[in-house]
């Protein structure tokens, strides 16, 4: 595998130990088809950061790989210099909106809650405290006044946002947020830029998969590029320039994907254990 | 929170309207059709059954009515995660578990009918139809109704072999054994209503347990996950229920008719709300009718098998759901749109109006001719009268002799919100059209009817430099004279 491996936090001075996420040789693969290649990555702390990539990329297979919802081929996720599993608390998680079935019979705020169902614990029905700090959260993305509307009679953008609001009632440390601007309302966009100015104010991380290429310098301090395999990390001004773009969109890369998928065709896959 | 309320209490009326048309519809149906003579016996078999007077018919309609209970509960979550097909699959699977506990029981201890070994056989073959469904999926590319569909007719068909082959061995006791596949609740003893009892206050109790934790799952099982749920581990609990509430009730309703039990009622229930809690509890509730009800019945009417009665009384309360559903019945949604359609055209007339009056100042009193009106929009003769007749009623409009109409007082301002709605939206458009189509997801025609007040609020604080004045002008030539394009006003002055 001829590609170069950059580590992308390896410029700045913090360890990687504390490092909000850190990816080490990470592979996946969905029916022996990798998905993604020996990803190397460490991100930094506080910062707004974009994963951006071509269709099938993997973008999103990466986040749910990070998360555990799809199984690693290889590799090794830490969050803040431990395992996932033991820092779930500080996790949140922005699935993509068309994930779930929205003619769900519940409301918005109903949804909103299930981000405190863990601080809820088992057995206990959702209280009055509950219900006030759900409604907060509904606050902070400008959709207290649908907190009682039935979640199939929300737009497209709304629905996102009770999304976001989930995610925040839960306090995380350290967001993942697949495709959140994907088809939202203009209004959406800018409740969710300026929800996410404020959670990097407060220190919050937030990593979003992200399709606009467009605006990824003015959302985004960081930036994932991914195709397959990582094409390269690091702050925006860096990074975010024409040759990586060109790799991670441009022709070589198809030429990878291809023969990934010969590969895939071929009678083993080899184990790839580190 | 008034909205909640409001949801009940439509909720409680219909279920009262369902109880009502239920016990009318027991009490006199079977009379009336029965004819004047049979009146009598009838009405005390009535009472006999439905009082619980009958020793034998209490044990079954008290099973029955807790087996509707149990599976109208744990079916709610079972339709909301989708599974509606995989309880029919693991159903059917329970027959091979059937005949083979027979088969083994009847070597063992030369009685094969009894009824625990054949609950837990068909439990175990349930489980295992599961879990080949989940293996097909899992390492074949084959999609899920396929899946589906070869482990239920497999699983069935090996069933039947192995009940002709009890059936070989022991003749004569192995003839009650079909009871399991179309059901008999005329065998059902104390014990059997017992068990079902049981039963059903575990699905109970687990759907309230875990009410907070199913509800999530079955909306967002990746999201469950992370949050560190056991969601695997509430998944197999919702499936054991289902089994448990499958095998019970195979000997009642039968394993070809036990999934309707654990669909339609919830269902039916979809229809008259939208929130998960009052979802559960009417679908507990429709089953537990549907089972009460449709046992009665076959215990009033012999030869009317108690499984199929059962059935078809939920299929009942499901096309009763299905059409007076207060939250998506169809009558429901139909009158929505005709309330829709009236205040679009009230308010198209108001505008109208108001229009003319802003245009034609000094003419206040006599009004604007009707037929004037009419070429104004694509109105038909009948929807204009209609329309202006409703409005007269609301007393927002005169109406003069030789068909003329004005606004009335309570009029103006009605239609002052009207037309200032539409001027907002209009400049809007117009001015910000680039960011406009994203905010509220409906045709642009229709959309100034049902702007909602804190998005006119947007609107206002949007275009706040050209709302001083309090009502737009219209930003473009409001013309009654035929000089706007598509509408071809014709004016008589």
């Amino acid at each position: 595998m001829a590609h170069t491996r950059k580590t992308a936090g390896s410029k700045k001075n913090y360890t990687q130990a504390q490092a909000p996420l850190c990816v080490k040789d990470l592979t996946v693969a969905y029916h022996r088809k990798p998905v993604l290649w020996d990803i190397d990555l460490t991100l930094p702390e506080g910062q707004l950061i974009a994963v951006v990539g071509p269709n099938g990329a993997g973008k999103s297979t990466f986040i749910k790989s990070v998360l555990g919802l799809v199984p690693r081929a290889s590799g090794a996720i830490s969050i803040y210099g431990k395992s996932y599993e033991s820092q779930r608390h500080l996790v949140g998680y922005v699935p993509q909106r068309e994930s779930v079935d929205w003619d769900f019979p519940v409301n918005a705020l109903d949804v909103v809650a299930m981000g405190l169902y863990r601080q809820i614990g088992w057995f206990r029905p959702v209280n009055k405290n509950h219900r006030k700090k759900a409604l907060d959260s509904l606050e902070k993305v400008g959709m207290a006044n649908y907190a009682y509307r039935q979640i199939s009679q929300l737009s497209g953008g709304q629905q996102q946002r009770v999304f976001l609001a989930r995610a925040l009632a839960q306090d995380a440390r350290l967001y993942f947020m697949d495709e959140p601007f994907a088809g939202v309302d203009a209004a959406t966009e800018r409740a969710i830029i300026s929800l996410l100015k404020e959670l990097k104010s407060v220190g919050k991380t937030c990593v979003v998969v992200h399709h606009d290429l467009q605006t990824v310098p003015t959302y985004f301090d960081h930036v994932v590029l991914l195709n397959m395999r990582l094409v390269d990390a690091g702050p925006v001004e860096t990074v975010f320039n024409e040759e990586n773009l060109k790799k991670t969109y441009g022709g070589r890369l198809t030429l990878l994907t291809h023969a990934l998928n010969e590969y895939a065709k071929t009678p083993q896959f080899p184990s790839n254990t580190d | 929170m008034r909205n909640r309320a409001k949801f009940i209490h439509r909720n409680l009326l219909s279920i009262l309207i369902i109880v009502a048309t239920v016990l009318i519809g027991t009490s006199f149906s079977p009379a009336v059709s029965a004819g004047n003579l049979a009146t009598d016996s009838l009405r005390s078999d009535l009472v006999r059954v439905f009082m619980f007077q009958d020793y034998n018919t209490r044990v079954v309609v008290t099973g029955t009515t807790l087996l509707g209970l149990a599976a109208g509960l744990i079916g709610t979550f079972l339709v909301l995660r989708k599974r509606a097909l995989l309880s029919d699959t693991l159903s059917h699977a329970t027959l091979p578990g059937i005949a083979l506990a027979f088969i083994l029981m009847t070597l063992v201890s030369g009685d094969g009918k009894q009824l625990l070994p054949l609950i837990i056989g068909a439990a175990i073959f349930s489980v295992l139809g599961t879990l080949s469904v989940l293996a097909i999926q899992r390492f074949s590319r084959l999609k899920d109704d396929a899946a589906l569909g070869i482990v239920l007719s497999v699983y069935f068909g090996l069933g039947v072999a192995l009940m002709g082959m009890a059936t070989r061995m022991d003749a004569g006791n192995a003839a009650g054994l079909s009871s399991f596949i179309y059901g008999k609740t005329a065998s059902m003893l104390f014990s059997d209503a017992l068990l079902i009892a049981g039963t059903a206050l575990v699905a109970a109790i687990a759907c309230i347990l875990f009410f907070k934790e199913f509800s999530m799952v079955c909306f967002d099982a990746d999201y469950g996950m992370t949050q560190g749920w056991p969601v695997a581990r509430l998944d197999f609990l919702m499936m054991a229920l289902v089994i448990l509430v499958t095998v019970i009730g195979l000997q009642a309703v039968g394993l070809i008719l036990v999934v309707a039990l654990l669909i339609i009622p919830a269902a039916s229930a979809r229809f008259w709300t939208f929130r998960l809690r009052n979802m559960l509890w009417l679908s507990g509730a429709f089953g537990a009718l549907s089972g009460f009800v449709g046992s009665g019945v076959s215990a009033l009417m012999a030869n009317l098998p108690a499984g199929a009665v059962i059935v078809l009384t939920a299929s009942l309360f499901f096309i009763f759901s299905m059409v007076f559903g207060s939250a998506r019945g169809l009558l429901h949604i139909g009158m929505d749109r005709l309330r829709l359609g009236r205040k679009i055209m009230d308010e198209n007339l108001l505008r109208d109006l108001f229009e003319w009056s802003e245009t034609n100042p000094n003419e206040g009193t006599p009004g604007i001719e009707i037929s004037a009106l009419k070429h104004r929009r694509s109105w038909t003769q009948s929807a204009l009268k209609k329309t202006i007749r409703r409005l007269h009623r609301q007393k927002t409009i005169n109406v003069y002799s030789e068909n003329r109409v004005n606004l009335s007082k309570s009029g103006r301002l009605a239609a002052f919100e009207v037309v200032r709605r539409h001027r907002l939206w209009e400049t809007y458009l117009i001015t910000h059209a680039d960011v406009a189509p994203g905010i509220v997801d409906l045709s642009a025609d229709r959309i100034e009817h049902v702007l909602e007040p804190e998005l006119i609020r947007q609107l206002e604080e949007k275009l706040e430099a050209e709302t001083k004045e309090k009502l737009l002008s219209s930003p473009h030539t409001i013309s009654f004279t035929g000089a706007d394009g598509h509408r071809t006003p014709k004016m008589t002055r």
